[in-house]
């Protein structure tokens, strides 16, 4: 008896402590620190939330550089991938779709050299990134869907080669770019 | 693979090794009730925690009163989670107004979270409300870590102690655990995350309209507290669906780097602290290098796998399930890594690996999550498998096995054997019906080979105390929400109280001096008979069913063929 | 006793009467009693239904027939192996029976002898032998002095003393008086006697499992169960697949098949060899003409790591020798020898004669008449420490002569108001430093010399107790002798520790200090007064010449009453636990082969286009024939193998003394690595004979 009293004071202790307390001083001391990313790293345009940093979105119009595919769309409720496996009959049909799909949309006249992320489904359907080669693959598209002269695709490639994130600290992670920021670039060129 | 993605590897492992140390060694201190710099900071809470719950510090007991002490706590927080989800809606902190949580989903999620699981039938972000997330989940995800270390440390006592009945007392392990290592680390992490992107809040969802104008409704919620233990905790349950793929949840690969640290980091150490408390850190370093070895082995496998070409998609990097910002390399290490702890958060999704790449994943369940493993629950669960390596090779020097000078007797093979024994029944029974019935087939997402790969994949994370899935599996079933859970629970607890039955007989044992006679557990020659031994029982049981599930994929795939 | 029975392995009586029992052995209330083998049976039924079922039904399967005869012949195998390790005893316990004829006693009752028969006899009946005739019970000698012959149960034919009193004074039932008479207490009833015990132990009659061997068979249990779930779960795994791969259900696998694969599975090689190698193991110390109490005795003699050996016997050779005289100054060496001699001259110890022969080789002093010389002789008694010869020459004075050690000698002197020489203590000390036994000798007042005798190392002893360093044993000799002697025999010896002038309680009380430290103990003593140490040791060797006390004392006796005995049965119980380990080993070691025989055989078809051979026959890597033969070959191998290892289990591994790690290391190279290997060629090699 003494035992089960022990054991239900002390379940209540902790869940106090690290199911309240604990989550409280930890977002007191984010939303102090580091307020921004603590509320989701948003981005604004104009006055209104665009989305987040962190979010992928889906860019279907030829203006704006593709995100990857995504298993959910872009829906963040739920996130996750399509968990085909390789062996998949239908794996195989999508990338081959989004194969074509990728060259007859960016006008490409090889099947090789497609960056294999604009193929295949991330893992969380929100992959804010793709690399900086699928970027540049896409380049001559965008350019001719908002008619830009030498001078504005100058100023996109120079946007491409701002917005790639090296690995971190040199090291860590893959080189990438950030489709929303690049595609918030974009509509900045004159 | 390219310099820059082996540095990263090498990076890990090495700032691994590095912090087993340290970490180690301070666990010990805590462990050993040793005065150390966070008892002048959190010693009042310590004590509070004693005081409020009216908890004797210094009564130890046998290992009868500690295992029902903790069997006990763990029951009474099954049941509250279980009933906290049951009443979701009436609960405070549901923004998205979230309904109450079916009673079969909450069966599972409950038992998944108090056995250190987390297996997640549900999605985090569309099912359950801040405030069960934080007072429920988070809540089982340090006590379920700290009853592990408090198991393993009742182990150390029984097998280091000499003639006696008490192995210590359940409540200050538990306390010391969470006061001093848990919480301190996870509040340091949390931070360190939001620093890098993981959001912390208790703001509604924000629907927003994205550049394309659709409108994108993106959660929210106290997230990075509950992924900082969900890490440390080898928890592994998710904020988000995605898990650590989620760009919240895992942000830049800095996070990533730290997340994957975070996951294997207490387990490792705890090899060193036992070392020191068992009195002889070569064997601490001796079970972290079979480990290591393990660990990097099935690391090698899974890599040449993820970067081979194969006919199906030629020269493609397979990139499918994966994250950019991660590649390839950090999925697979990450995967290697939380299957071997029994951690299971991904940051990439395991359905989609290659066959031989997700079949490793499986081998480290199937083993009995004793690759560094689950906080505490790895290395006694090292330890069942160090008994059985000890008896069958220790009899082979001519003298009744011994281990750290305790003699291996009937009593403790009898133990390790069921200990070993379960999660396997587990494994095996549960697999093989859900391959034949309607309900089980029913819940796949592929099929040919892939889909006995789900199945099988599914009990042995449930076995093994994982929570990673091979998630296309629709779990969120009666089915399978009632099966895993009772596979969660025999994997636990089946393994628990043989554990500490083991812990009880040994300390009451008498420790023969060391002698040329001695068979030594401590050297290369034992770290190879250890493994030989994890990977032949566990060979021998699995062989047939991996054979049928992953291997004949990976022959089926490289053969061009789909399903 | 071992010596004149052909108890090897290819007696023909004996392996024709093991064919006999491993048919009987098939009874199922028999067989139960080893569980792995057990399991084997009841697969052998099945199939055998299976089979007959088919033949009634039409579809005779010579596959699955012959699945079954081989599964019949693994048990039998299994049975096989342990009928004949029983056999051997068997033989053993024949010969002792013959022995142990009918006999009439004659009990002392009040004054009266009355003939009784010898089963009659109760605890504590007093009976009297005379010479011819035969023992009739375990008892103690209580009056009298007789030779006995104990050839029944050493095999020695040379007769024995038994005598009462001291340490020579229990009789064993069964052997026969040769001379004189002796007046026994019967210790022990009829069917508990020595011989009735041994005939039990050699038959393995009361045969009970030893502690390590249950814990074997608990791990040997559940690799059992795991395999079990296995085979049972296969099926539906199988199933899955064929539907997966567009395959009718009915190609699903049949019982013998999963029958077959079990037991290629459970580990039947050690199952069916575990009863044999623990039989043998007993059967081992018998050869050595010891009988231990228990298997358990045995498996504690390869724990103990602390030996307690006595100096005497054991580790010098029984006796010491005078090997020197060394006079006081002003003394002759002759007159040293001369009076030395008269001390000796009625002093039966090997010591006394040796000073004798020492004093006639070295200075030609003839043996003389101790009657003659008018001399009463002075034994050596405890109180004393002394002896020597009171001598009355014709003018009636009396001359006392004596010869002791150090100590005993001052006091004697200075009894006499005689001076006692700080030369002498020198020459002592330096003597007792070398590691020999000084014998001062002094006339009345006055100190002649001193008697140098040396105790003689055995030869090859160092090396022996450097192996078992090497071992892990410490080995602490045991003398009476003081602390400077014993070190000087211990150093010499090469013994780790030893404990000078000591008591049968100091033995007690180190074997407990040795044991709180965590130690298992092993000593050898014959004494009434060693029984309790022999008690308390794990293991306690009794010499059969010793007293009744210390045989029941101890848990194991030794015929020969050989002291150096004790380190054989150290090695005999280190090779029993090896022996198990490596067949274990090699047991499961095996499956891995075993494996890639029947995965790929049952398998074959899976996910198979056109050709009939699916991706998983890349498994095959023996390049078996077809998936029967593959099969069949793996249970054939399986069920052979227990015979080919059956001499091994007898005879044991090859046992060496030499540390923990090296012998593990050899182990596993044989039985580890040669257990994953050998499968795979005698599989392939079946494979081969059977498709020929």
């Amino acid at each position: 008896m003494k035992t089960v009293l022990i054991s239900l004071k002390i379940f209540l202790f902790f869940t106090l402590l690290t199911g309240i307390v604990y989550p409280l001083l930890v977002t007191g001391i984010a939303q102090f620190v580091f307020p921004a990313k603590a509320n989701g790293s948003f981005v604004v345009k104009g006055d209104k939330i665009t989305g987040s940093e962190l979010i992928g979105q889906q860019f279907n119009s030829p203006a704006y550089f593709s995100s990857r595919p995504s298993a959910v769309s872009y829906n963040p409720l739920p996130s996750g991938g399509s968990n085909y496996g390789l062996t998949n009959l239908k794996l195989k049909k999508f990338v081959d779709s989004c194969k074509i799909q990728f060259i007859s949309f960016n006008h490409l006249d090889r099947m090789a050299g497609i960056p294999s992320e604009m193929v295949f489904m991330s893992a969380s359907g929100l992959d804010p990134h793709i690399s900086p080669e699928a970027a540049l693959m896409q380049l001559g598209r965008i350019i001719k869907a908002r008619n830009f002269n030498a001078a504005q695709e100058q100023k996109l490639r120079q946007c491409i080669r701002e917005l790639t994130e090296a690995p971190q600290f040199l090291c860590l992670g893959e080189e990438r770019i950030n489709v929303l920021l690049l595609n918030l670039a974009t509509d900045k060129i004159q | 693979m390219t310099a820059q993605e082996l540095i990263q590897v090498l990076l890990f492992f090495g700032v691994l090794i590095c912090m087993t140390p340290l970490l180690g060694n301070y666990m010990y201190k805590v462990f050993s009730g040793e005065k150390h710099f966070m008892s002048y900071v959190l010693g009042w809470l310590e004590k509070l925690t004693y005081k409020f719950s009216g908890i004797q510090a210094d009564e130890e007991s046998n290992w009868k009163s500690y295992t029902f002490g903790l069997l006990l706590f763990n029951f009474i927080g099954f049941v509250f989670l279980f009933l906290m989800q049951r009443i979701q809606s009436f609960l405070p902190l549901n923004p998205a107004h979230l309904p109450n949580v079916s009673w079969q989903l909450s069966f599972n999620t409950a038992i998944s979270f108090m056995t250190n699981t987390n297996w997640q039938s549900y999605a985090g972000e569309t099912t359950l409300s801040y405030f069960v997330q934080m007072t429920g989940l988070a809540v089982q995800n340090f006590v379920s870590a700290a009853s592990g270390i408090a198991v393993l440390l009742a182990l150390v006592r029984g097998l280091s102690r000499k003639t006696t009945e008490k192995i210590g007392n359940f409540w200050t392990d538990l306390t010391r655990t969470t006061v001093y290592i848990l919480l301190p680390l996870s509040v340091l992490f949390a931070i360190v995350l939001v620093g890098q992107g993981v959001v912390q809040n208790f703001k509604p969802y924000e629907s927003i309209h994205t550049l394309s104008g659709a409108q994108q409704i993106i959660p929210m919620g106290p997230a990075a507290s509950q992924i900082a233990i969900k890490q440390l905790g080898t928890n592994g349950g998710g904020f988000f669906n995605a898990n650590s793929a989620h760009p919240f949840e895992n942000p830049t690969p800095f996070s990533n780097f730290l997340e994957m640290l975070f996951l294997l980091l207490i387990p490792a150490a705890l090899t060193y602290t036992y070392g020191k408390m068992v009195g002889s850190i070569r064997q601490g370093w001796t079970i972290f290098s079979v480990m290591l070895i393990l660990l990097i082995a099935g690391l090698c496998i899974s890599l040449y796998a993820e970067y081979s070409a194969n006919p199906v998609f030629g020269h493609l990097r397979l990139m499918e399930g994966k994250e950019t910002r991660f590649g390839i390399v950090n999925s697979v290490l990450w995967s290697t890594s939380t299957t071997a702890a029994s951690n299971g958060s991904v940051n990439a999704m395991q359905d989609s690996l290659t066959p031989i790449a997700g079949m490793i994943a499986m081998i480290n369940l199937m083993l009995g999550e004793i690759i560094f493993g689950g906080v505490g629950s790895g290395l006694y669960g090292m330890v069942v498998f160090i008994i059985i390596t000890v008896f069958i090779a220790g009899l082979m020097v001519g003298r009744t096995p011994e281990y750290l000078g305790k003699k291996i007797e009937a009593f403790e093979v009898q133990m390790a054997i069921i200990a070993i024994l379960l999660p396997n029944v587990v494994i095996q029974l549960f697999s093989a019906w859900a391959s034949v019935s309607s309900f089980g087939l029913s819940g796949l997402n592929n099929a040919g080979p892939h889909g006995l790969s789900e199945i099988l994949y599914a009990y042995s994370s449930a076995a093994g105390n994982n929570g990673s899935a091979f998630a296309g599996l629709n779990a969120n079933t009666v089915f399978y929400n009632l099966t895993l859970g009772f596979g969660m629970l025999i994997g636990r607890f089946g393994v628990i109280i043989p554990v500490m039955a083991i812990a009880g007989s040994m300390g009451t044992k008498k420790t023969t001096p060391m002698s040329a006679g001695t068979f030594r557990t401590d050297n290369g020659l034992f770290i190879g008979l250890l493994i030989a031994v994890i990977l032949i029982i566990g060979g021998l049981t699995h062989f047939p069913a991996i054979s049928l599930g992953p291997l004949v994929e990976h022959l089926l795939m490289n053969a061009g063929m789909t399903f | 006793m071992s010596t004149k029975l052909n108890t090897g392995f290819f007696n023909k009586k004996i392996l024709f009467q093991a064919a006999k029992e491993s048919v009987i052995k098939l009874n199922p209330a028999l067989q139960i009693k080893n569980p792995v083998i057990f399991i084997v049976a009841i697969g052998s039924v099945l199939t055998t239904i299976i089979v007959f079922s088919g033949i009634f039904r039409g579809s005779f399967s010579s596959f699955n027939l012959q699945i079954a005869v081989w599964l019949w012949f693994t048990v039998l195998f299994a049975n096989f192996a342990e009928a004949v390790a029983e056999g051997r005893g068997k033989a053993q316990a024949e010969s002792l029976r013959r022995n142990r004829t009918q006999t009439m006693a004659r009990r002392i009752v009040g004054k009266q002898e009355v003939s009784v028969n010898a089963t009659e006899l109760k605890k504590g009946d007093i009976v009297r032998c005379r010479a011819g005739e035969v023992i009739p019970s375990d008892g103690e000698v209580i009056e009298g002095i007789a030779s006995v012959d104990e050839s029944a149960i050493t095999g020695e034919s040379a007769p024995v003393i038994r005598e009462s009193g001291g340490d020579r004074s229990a009789v064993t039932g069964g052997t026969k008086v040769i001379s004189d008479w002796i007046l026994i207490c019967i210790t022990m009833e009829t069917g508990n006697t020595f011989i009735d015990r041994m005939i039990a132990l050699v038959e393995g009659a009361k045969r009970q499992k030893t502690p390590n061997e249950i814990a074997l068979l608990m791990l040997l249990s559940g690799l059992t169960i795991i395999f079990l779930l296995v085979v049972v779960t296969l099926p539906a795994f199988f199933g899955y697949c064929l539907a997966a791969s567009g395959l009718p259900m009915s190609q699903n696998l049949t019982i013998p098949v999963l029958i077959a694969l079990l037991v290629c599975l459970i580990p039947t090689t050690i199952g069916g060899l575990l009863s044999a190698i623990g039989i043998s193991g007993m059967d081992r110390l018998i050869q050595r003409n010891v009988i231990a109490t228990s298997g358990r005795a045995i498996e504690a003699a390869g724990d103990v790591d602390v030996l307690l050996l006595d100096k005497t016997g054991t580790i010098t050779l029984g006796n010491r020798m005078a090997t020197d005289f060394i006079p006081v100054e002003g003394v002759k060496v002759e007159e040293l020898a001369n009076a030395a001699q008269l001390s000796s001259l009625s002093d039966e110890t090997p010591e006394g004669r040796s000073i004798v022969i020492l004093a006639k080789e070295k200075f030609n002093i003839r043996g003389r008449e101790v009657h003659q010389l008018n001399a009463t002789f002075i034994p050596f008694t405890a109180q004393s420490r002394m002896s020597g010869v009171d001598l009355k020459t014709d003018d009636n004075i009396i001359h006392r002569i004596r010869k002791g050690s150090s100590e005993a000698i001052r006091t004697f002197i200075q009894n006499n108001n005689g001076f006692y020489p700080q030369e002498i203590q020198d020459i002592v000390s330096e003597l007792a430093r070398q590691g020999a036994t000084p014998l001062v000798v002094a006339e009345d007042n006055k100190v002649m010399g001193v008697i140098h005798l040396k105790d003689i190392v055995k030869g090859g002893i160092k090396h022996r107790f450097a192996e078992l360093r090497k071992m892990g044993i410490k080995t602490i000799m045991i003398t009476g002798d003081n602390p400077l002697t014993a070190a000087a025999i211990a150093a010499e010896a090469g013994v780790d520790d030893f404990m000078a002038e000591a008591r049968p309680e100091d033995k007690l009380r180190r074997i407990r200090d040795e044991q709180a430290k965590g130690h298992l103990v092993g000593m050898i003593g014959d004494g009434t007064n060693d029984a309790p140490a022999l008690a308390q040791a794990d293991v306690g060797l009794a010499m059969n010449t010793g007293t009744q006390a210390a045989r029941e004392a101890g848990n194991m006796v030794d015929l020969d009453s050989n002291p150096t005995k004790l380190i054989e049965v150290v090695e005999v119980g280190k090779q029993l636990l090896m022996t198990r380990g490596s067949l274990t080993t090699f047991s499961i070691a095996n499956d891995v082969a075993k494996y890639f025989a029947i995965i790929p055989a049952i398998a074959l078809s899976l996910y198979s286009g056109e050709n009939g051979s699916g991706p998983l026959s890349a498994l095959n890597i023996m390049n078996l024939a077809s998936p029967q033969s593959a099969i069949l070959s793996a249970v054939i191998f399986n069920a052979v193998i227990i015979v080919l290892l059956i001499p091994l289990a007898l005879k044991g591994v090859r046992y060496k003394p030499v540390s923990a790690s090296t012998a593990l290391t050899r182990n596993l190279l044989i039985f580890g690595l040669g257990g994953i290997i050998a499968p795979f060629i005698g599989i392939k090699l079946i494979d081969i004979l059977i498709n020929l």
